[in-house]
């Protein structure tokens, strides 16, 4: 017997070893033939506070987290357990149990770590009543003396997945497999025991009535599990990026990091530098000497790059920066996501400047749009920006390894060699003419670099002449002006027509009521249009990518082929809304907003019951979480 | 073959090739310090033998800053504060280019302080020049972080109540390698020195004392100064950190009562350069990073050959 799917969920105390278990058992599910898709909550601090992996696996695609989830192995928090513990990191009471029921399904399972989760605690959650009442079915297990009889107390973490194993009855090899990946020696010995005695116990000791059991799946090819965060260092590696400058922040870190560990071995360079304006100029003097770089920051960081971001689009040097959303304003939300930055990402930085922002929406696309971001840079010679969050940062999810496997693409875009500076125009006094407008084509004039002979010239964020001179001569500010602007013309036109799939459609081709998203947003809308389909209503999604230059015609064929739409974002403005219409100029009356911005991402089913609400023309909010911005007259 | 032929070209340079064709001329205003720094760059690099297309200039926002618009190198004109940033990235990613950072006082150790202190605490391999002219010169005239107690300008009309930063201390204990004051009236002095931070691999940190006529006329020309390394007064051991803090003490306090002290203050050829730190763990590749970009043989790695771990 097996499940249509399964959404386990492991909770406990961060820096309790939850991710990393939650990792493996990932891996091994996906390993079993089964898609998967993970979703992480924790909160911001380094030991503590509660925190939650939930993983959802299935036998057809998954885009999303689940509505709710079907099983909860609740850990004990591993610290405060003494008062010097108590003195560093406080006694905050973590609930693993208690705080997780809510969205618990019916006829779901529980298991608990009686170890550390006391009697008093279950009584006064009144855990009897309610799984009675829900049709849960618990299973309280001292994993901690299990734990702690085979090897150390913090391995209760493989007692629970041998539970789990148990309960669902999988076999025990993928996960045996990534262990011995992972550790060796003791260390090794005593989990295996762990996991070995925690499912015998299980099956021998226990016989279970509930249904749900491990999906059965299988892949026609391998695959492998990863974050849109690896996606997107993955994609600058394969663009021939080989310089990072950073600055820490949450959740960029994680692309910097997954570059920084591995440029040694590529002859790439990393730099942890003060602060994040020296991070984007870092990344600016670098491709101004000839490498592909990047940086990057989250919204607080990407503040201080406005300055370095606008040096990059006057001196028209290329760099890639990536911004990855958290809750905002200022330090907001640390370790939750939201889609709160799109206007800062659009507009930030003086005078008329222009960038081009994508915002990749899965796996795929961070991938594909980081190669592009680097291709658009150096083609274009202008700054880029990969705009995405936490969520789709943290998340990880399987991809067909074939995906991967393409051709780097190192070239330095409209970068001259020495011959070809040979043949370029120059100015009376013997210099280049890098800024040239007489004969630069879709608005870019090739660039020199330092070092090279006959490429003499300046740079600078001052408007200047042809060979970079200071100059405020009113002829040469217009036709610089105009030729910087032309370029983003040119980049709409190439990804139009190379790129058009950066705008992703899916649902009913026919239907008359549209859902349009864009980033992280994706999965999840994508599942409730297939829902709402499955339902018997006829809807379409849309969701884009590309916030510049924007799809003009694709939104607005979109647009205009509906009666209705729903404008889904994380955040409580409705930027993306706003985008629309500042750049269609019209359409304001046939969208609505549905909007989260609580720190969690949406469910599915919440956008079903947006869609529902807003049909049916309910004076209401769908819930307490989410909330419809009405339409408004263009 | 290289990519990048004008580094490393082995002929007689004139110092002529230095200066741009028809224009832009300097404006900055006659008698200003400026000139001089322009003067003896362009007297030091034919000197060692560099070439103008081997040479990238980075400068920040101010009078100063506009150095590079008349100096006929490759150049870039930043923004205010953050040439060093820019410049060790340039060195980072073309460690064959001889990168030299310059700016003013208000643009190094004001705004751009936090990057100048990292700059030379990481010693990174390049020169850095700030024209000390105890003045915002181009925003016409307000205090900065080297103008003297007391000084009144604009915005502190009834004298700025700060102590002036001392930035030869300051850079000694951020952790420059070579760190030497000259000054704008003594040409021959400010040749040599610019030749020998060149020369000197590690963050060389150059206090280039510059007059303001302009906007600190009140303020010392700098005139008489002396040279600590030819004057039998002060007899100290460049290389020793200790001596060397003394005598900066001694000269950052003399020079608020008047009396000008110029010379090397600081000489540690024994530290390694950033670059040479950064290879010695690993981090930094054997060959200038953008050679790699014209290179046709060069093997670049995919991020397919590094799935396995996600299998
Ligand atoms: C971010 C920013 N803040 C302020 C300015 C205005 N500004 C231009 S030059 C300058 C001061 C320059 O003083 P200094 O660095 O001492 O150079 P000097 O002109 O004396 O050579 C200021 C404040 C600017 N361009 N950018
Ligand atoms: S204002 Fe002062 S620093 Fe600027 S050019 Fe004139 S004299 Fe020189």
């Amino acid at each position: 017997m097996s499940s249509d799917e399964l959404i386990w969920r492991i909770a406990g105390g961060s820096g309790d070893g939850i991710d990393s278990t939650s990792q493996n058992f990932a891996k091994a599910l996906m390993r079993s033939g089964l898609d998967v898709f993970t979703h992480r909550h924790y909160p911001s601090r380094i030991r503590g506070g509660h925190t939650y992996v939930e993983i959802r696996a299935a036998d057809h695609e998954v885009q999303s987290r689940g509505d709710g989830y079907n099983f909860l192995l609740a850990l004990g928090d591993s610290f405060a357990r003494n008062p010097q513990e108590e003195a560093y990191y406080g006694n905050e009471e973590i609930k693993p149990l208690s705080e997780n029921l809510d969205d618990l399904r019916e006829g779901g399972i529980i298991v608990y770590d009686e170890g550390l989760i006391g009697e008093e605690d279950v009584a006064d959650i009144d855990l009897e009543a309610r799984a009675e009442e829900n049709n849960w079915h618990v299973f309280p297990m001292d994993l901690r003396g299990l734990a702690r009889e085979h090897g150390r107390e913090v391995m209760r973490n493989t007692a629970g997945v041998g539970v789990t194993a148990a309960l669902l009855e999988m076999d025990l090899d993928h996960i045996e497999d990534l262990m011995s990946d992972a550790m060796g020696g003791d260390v090794l010995e005593s989990n295996l025991e762990i996991l070995h005695e925690a499912y015998d116990t299980v099956a021998e000791e226990y016989d279970f009535d509930h249904d749900l059991r491990a999906p059965e799946g299988s892949h026609e090819t391998e695959q492998a599990l990863l974050s849109g965060s690896n996606a997107i260092a993955y994609g600058a590696i394969d663009a021939g990026c080989r310089f990072i400058a950073g600055y820490p922040m949450t959740p960029w870190t994680d692309v910097f990091t997954i570059l920084s560990q591995n440029f040694p071995d590529m002859g790439g360079v990393s730099e942890q530098v003060e602060d994040e304006i020296a991070a984007a100029a870092l990344a600016v003097g670098a491709s101004h000497a000839g490498a592909k770089a990047m940086s990057g920051s989250s919204g607080g960081g990407f503040a201080l790059m406005s300055e370095p971001l606008g040096l990059a689009e006057m001196t028209e040097t290329p760099i890639v920066l990536v911004e990855s959303m958290r809750a905002g304003p200022s330090t907001g939300m640390p370790t939750k996501p939201e889609q709160g930055d799109l206007e800062f990402v659009l507009y930030t930085s003086q005078g008329d400047s222009s960038r081009v922002v994508f915002a990749p929406g899965n796996i795929e696309e961070a991938y594909d749009q980081t190669r592009l971001a680097f291709k658009i840079a150096w083609d274009y010679q202008i700054p880029t920006i990969i705009i995405y969050d936490q969520k789709l940062s943290g998340e990880n999810t399987n991809v067909d390894v074939e995906f991967f496997d393409r051709e780097p693409e190192p070239d330095l875009g409209s970068t001259m060699t020495e011959e070809e500076l040979r043949e370029a125009a120059h100015d009376a006094s013997g210099k280049f003419k890098r800024f040239n407008y007489d004969d630069a084509e879709k608005g870019v004039s090739p660039r020199s670099l330092p070092g090279q002979q006959g490429g003499r010239f300046l740079a600078t964020g001052n408007e200047h002449s042809p060979v970079g001179h200071i100059s405020e001569d009113p002829d040469n500010r217009v036709f610089q002006m105009d030729r910087r602007l032309e370029k983003l013309d040119h980049i709409r036109e190439e990804l139009t027509e190379e790129h058009a799939s950066n705008q992703t459609t899916f649902g009913d081709e026919t239907a008359e009521y549209g859902i349009i998203t864009w980033g992280s947003s994706q999965g999840a809308v994508a599942e409730a249009v297939e829902r709402l389909n499955g339902n018997g209503y006829a809807v379409k999604g849309l969701s884009v990518s590309d916030m510049m230059p924007f799809p003009e015609a694709e939104v607005t064929d979109f647009l205009e082929s509906v009666d209705e739409a729903m404008v889904v974002e994380m955040n409580a403005t409705a930027q993306f809304r706003g985008l629309i219409q500042k750049e269609l100029g019209r359409f304001g009356d046939k969208m609505t907003s549905l909007l989260k911005y609580n720190g969690n991402p949406f469910e599915p089913a919440e956008i079903v019951e947006g869609y529902e609400v807003n049909l049916e023309g309910e004076d209401r909010q769908p819930s307490a979480q989410v909330r419809i911005e009405p339409a408004a007259g263009d | 073959m290289s990519a990048f032929n004008a580094i490393g070209e082995e002929r007689e340079i004139d110092r002529d090739e230095f200066t741009p064709g028809i224009e832009p001329q300097p404006t900055w205003c006659p008698g200003c310090g400026d000139f001089g720094v322009l003067k003896a760059l362009k007297q030091a690099l034919p000197e060692v033998g560099k070439t103008p297309e081997e040479v990238l200039t980075v400068t920040g926002i101010g009078c100063s800053g506009k150095l590079n618009s008349y100096l006929d190198t490759y150049g870039f004109h930043t923004i205010h504060g953050r040439s060093l940033p820019v410049a060790r990235a340039a060195k980072l990613a073309n460690t064959d280019l001889e990168v030299i950072a310059a700016g003013g006082d208000g643009d190094g150790y004001g705004i751009g302080g936090n990057h100048f202190i990292h700059s030379a605490r990481e010693n990174h391999d390049m020169t850095y020049i700030v024209f000390n002219n105890e003045i915002f010169g181009l925003t016409k005239g307000q205090t900065s972080p080297t103008s003297p107690k007391g000084h009144k300008s604009k915005t502190q009309p009834s004298g700025s109540a700060k102590t002036p930063l001392r930035p030869l201390s300051l850079s000694l204990n951020a952790g420059a390698s070579y760190i030497a004051r000259t000054a704008a009236v003594n040409p021959n002095q400010a040749k040599e020195i610019i030749k020998e931070a060149i020369e000197h691999d590690g963050f060389a940190h150059i206090d280039f004392l510059t007059q303001c006529p302009t906007w600190n006329k009140d303020a010392r020309q700098y005139v008489p100064y002396i040279d600590v390394q030819e004057s039998d007064d002060y007899d100290f051991d460049v290389t020793d950190r200790r001596e060397a803090a003394e005598m900066m003490h001694e000269t950052e306090d003399v020079l608020n009562e008047g009396t000008v002290l110029t010379g090397r203050y600081y000489v540690d050829d024994d530290r390694p350069s950033y670059q040479q730190e950064k290879a010695a763990v690993g981090e930094m590749p054997d060959e200038p990073l953008a050679e790699r970009y014209f290179d046709d043989d060069a093997e670049w790695e995919r991020s397919y050959d590094l799935l396995e771990r996600h299998t």
